[in-house]
């Protein structure tokens, strides 16, 4: 598969437009439905609990465009979250016992109101994470966003698919792994990843094929190991995360003729105990717009909130928000193959 | 039968099990143990699985542990360097024969 410059939405792909992929993933021959497997767990219908983590997806904007993205995200994307929706949300931070804000992307760090949301999320004392894509703290322009996230006791989460160059630079663009290294090196000499300091710096390894990951501890070790031994990097951990069968990866999945068997391998190893851990229990998608989603995955298929429950940022009820049924699809099955997956990584 | 090995047979592997369920039970869970992390890690044991299937060209657990490689973290490079483990010692297991062959032919010839 070539290595892309540009978003299928900037191609105008079918793909790109949401309802196309629920077609596919929807209609997926002889799988029976999510919410039918769910049932083995025992707990009824899927349903969200108390919000512990507000996800906000600032934009789509990104200096780099993975073939795997379920964002679609890319240079070209123009959705960018206004300091308008931001500050409702810092609104909703407020007045609400939501302890960790996640910002995501796209790359999180090309909003051009990303330091004045960290500054104000920080000063109501919450936690805060950014899933960085390494590349941008080198880019022009971002020189000094490293230090000021390392100042603000900013969490980085980031993508390394592999502990080499030859998988990393194939799923996310030439050059990617060696830059990244690079400026893993930095946040290292700014204490990122060194439990002294208290700087958490978690790696994410994501299978760069139509594959399930490995187990999380045993993978970590192999990281830990041939990172520092080649590189001299450390990190605090790392979250092994399934790809879902949506956006590019689902193109991908297409176009290389492992969509079916890859859809099998979810469903087979759907696994209870990952089912009781997924991540929409306890977090709450925001998407560049303020509209509310059960998670990030759901967001980029247009899915949001089920009836009754807010749909804006901005008419945040928490009584309307915990306990609501989740709204699910074939695409959550990669939240609970194996040893499961969420953005901190297996649920088991 | 068109050809002696179909790559959906794989699923039925299972199917063995009816001309000796209690063999069967003892192969999977011995088979299980096996590949569990121990001394070795799992995908130390998946690429020596990768190895073997490669000596004893078995094309289903060739399929079945190119992808249990990838799915316990090797990549090509290390895959790639198991079937030459494999490969050298095949072809050095052919090779280290010639000392019999010399031996025969010491002793028939002048
Ligand atoms: S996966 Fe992350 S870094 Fe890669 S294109 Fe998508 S948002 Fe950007
Ligand atoms: S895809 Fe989203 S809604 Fe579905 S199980 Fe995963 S986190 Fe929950």
């Amino acid at each position: 598969m070539q290595a892309r410059h540009k978003s299928m939405k900037a191609f105008g792909e079918n793909l790109a437009d949401a309802n196309e992929q629920l077609k596919i993933i929807n209609n997926s021959n002889g799988f029976p439905h999510f919410d039918e497997k769910f049932e083995i767990v025992g707990e009824g219908p899927l349903r969200a609990g108390k919000v512990e983590i507000l996800q906000v997806n600032v934009g789509k904007m990104c200096n780099q465009v993975c073939k795997h993205c379920h964002v679609d995200a890319g240079p070209d994307r123009k959705e960018i979250m206004t300091k308008e929706t931001m500050q409702y949300c810092l609104d909703v931070l407020a007045n609400n016992d939501i302890p960790t804000v996640d910002l995501t992307g796209g790359a999180p760090e090309m909003n051009p109101n990303f330091k004045w949301f960290v500054d104000k999320i920080k000063k109501l004392n919450k936690h805060v994470i950014v899933r960085s894509n390494l590349t941008i703290l080198e880019t022009n322009g971002y020189a000094d966003y490293a230090e000021f996230m390392a100042n603000h006791k900013v969490e980085i989460v980031s993508s390394l698919p592999y502990y080499k160059k030859s998988f990393t630079d194939r799923q996310r663009g030439d050059g990617v792994f060696d830059k990244s290294i690079a400026v893993i090196k930095r946040l290292n000499e700014l204490g990122y990843g060194k439990e002294e300091t208290g700087l958490i710096f978690n790696l994410v390894y994501n299978p760069v094929g139509a594959f399930l990951p490995p187990s999380q501890e045993e993978l970590e070790r192999d990281y830990k190991r041939e990172l520092r031994d080649n590189f001299g990097i450390v990190f605090n951990n790392l979250y092994t995360i399934t790809n879902m069968p949506i956006s590019r990866y689902l193109d991908y999945l297409l176009q290389s003729g492992n969509y079916e068997s890859y859809m099998q391998k979810l469903v087979d190893a759907f696994n209870p105990a990952a089912a009781i851990g997924v991540m929409c229990k306890f977090t709450l998608s925001v998407g560049w717009n303020g509209r509310l989603f059960d998670c990030d995955f759901n967001q980029m298929l247009e899915l949001g909130l089920i009836d009754d429950a807010p749909k804006h940022i901005k008419d945040y009820n928490a009584s309307l928000i915990e306990g609501r049924r989740i709204v699910t699809g074939q695409h959550c099955y990669g939240c609970t193959a194996g040893s499961g997956s969420s953005c901190g990584g297996a649920t088991t | 039968m068109d050809t002696y090995y179909d790559p959906k047979d794989l699923k039925k592997f299972a199917d063995i099990s009816e001309g000796a369920p209690e063999l069967w039970k003892k192969f999977n869970e011995w088979y299980g143990a096996v590949f569990k992390a121990g001394a070795l890690s799992e995908r130390e044991k998946s690429l020596i699985a990768l190895a073997v299937a490669h000596a004893i060209q078995c094309p289903y657990c060739i399929d079945a542990y190119t992808q249990a490689s990838l799915e316990k973290g090797a990549d090509l490079e290390q895959m790639t360097e198991a079937v030459h483990v494999a490969s050298a010692i095949r072809g050095g297991a052919s090779l280290v024969h010639g000392v019999q062959m010399k031996n025969v032919n010491e002793k028939l010839t002048m």
